[in-house]
């Protein structure tokens, strides 16, 4: 008896749910339609920009807990020093509160945020004069003129968690360690995933000089990964005996 | 095409700018030339790897996540 009871019961809320699901289906496919007629239907970030205009603050400490550590990092990569990227994380969240209507979501919401922060980078490294003066180690030489002869094939290293964790902390510093000019550029393209187009438009200079200036840096740090992974095996090979 | 043509466009060829028939060329090229198969092969791991390094971003230091939160409020909230 008990068991007929719980197995009609189960079959109760089995049904209410299928019905649920199969509500919440039909109204997300009928939102599809609804945008997919003249725009595409806004994405987590859409929908809270859009709650936000509405006036719901709660809404805005979403988008800025979703994408905090995006653009701390990347301030990080930019700038090296903590107390100047926190001061960029504070102001470009501040800028993207008070710009928000102006976001048409012809990019994804965190490449726009991105464009702030970048810019707010660009003007405090001015402000401050430290264009090319911050690296914390030795900047890297780019040379790029020919290729050597003789080249180690790293690719295909194995790597566990522990040595994943390792490379990229050695990637956020081999990073420091370029140019200005060529961090940027880099960072924007292979981390952020920015296009040509984007950063060009972000950086201010024509997409072949952000063509030339991403090659060079990946030069640059492709020599920088094969003196680590060389110097890895060298470490490898020497515990190992 | 020559080797230092492969180290010219490995970007390009890369991030797939080049029109198909220079690609074909560098394919050819690269086939039989052990250095720019290494040079490709490591180039390529070496995009892969910043790939990376967006796509598992650490967490954002808590007291810096608090700080910011209470500067918004102030700023943002308390203005209104």
């Amino acid at each position: 008896m008990t068991c007929a009871v719980s197995d009609s019961m189960f079959m109760y809320h089995y049904m209410q749910n299928r019905f649920l699901a199969f509500s919440i289906s039909k109204m997300e496919d009928a939102e599809k339609e609804t945008y997919s007629k003249e725009q595409k239907a806004p994405d987590k970030d859409g929908l809270l920009v859009k709650q936000v205009l509405e006036g719901d603050y709660g809404a805005f400490e979403q988008l800025v807990k979703r994408h905090q550590s995006r653009v701390f990092y990347h301030a990080m990569r930019f700038l090296n020093r903590q107390e100047d990227a926190e001061d960029i994380l504070q102001d470009t969240f501040l800028r993207a509160f008070k710009g928000l209507g102006s976001f048409r979501g012809d990019s994804s919401f965190l490449t726009w945020l991105l464009k702030i922060a970048t810019n707010n980078c660009l003007m405090k490294l001015r402000k401050s004069k430290k264009m090319d003066i911050v690296s914390l180690d030795k900047p890297v030489e780019i040379d790029g003129s020919e290729l050597p002869r003789e080249i180690e094939d790293w690719s295909n290293n194995p790597s566990d968690q522990r040595l994943e964790d390792e490379t990229r902390e050695f990637l956020n510093k081999a990073m420091a360690r370029l140019p200005e000019d060529k961090r940027m550029v880099l960072v924007l393209k292979d981390v952020e995933g920015f296009t040509n187009l984007e950063i060009s438009e972000t950086l201010g200079m024509s997409v072949a000089a952000v063509k030339s200036r991403l090659h060079r840096a990946r030069l640059a740090m492709r020599d920088l990964l094969s003196h680590y992974f060389e110097e890895r095996e060298v470490n490898y090979k020497r515990n190992i005996q | 095409m020559k080797c230092a043509d492969i180290l010219e466009k490995i970007s390009d060829y890369l991030d797939k700018e080049l029109d198909p028939s220079i690609c074909k060329e560098i394919e050819n090229h690269v086939q039989d030339c052990e250095p720019c198969i290494a040079f490709l092969n490591t180039m390529r791991k070496t995009v892969e790897l910043f790939n990376d390094v967006g796509k598992r971003e650490t967490e954002i230091p808590g007291p810096v996540s608090d700080k910011l939160m209470n500067f918004l409020k102030q700023n943002v909230i308390e203005k209104k």
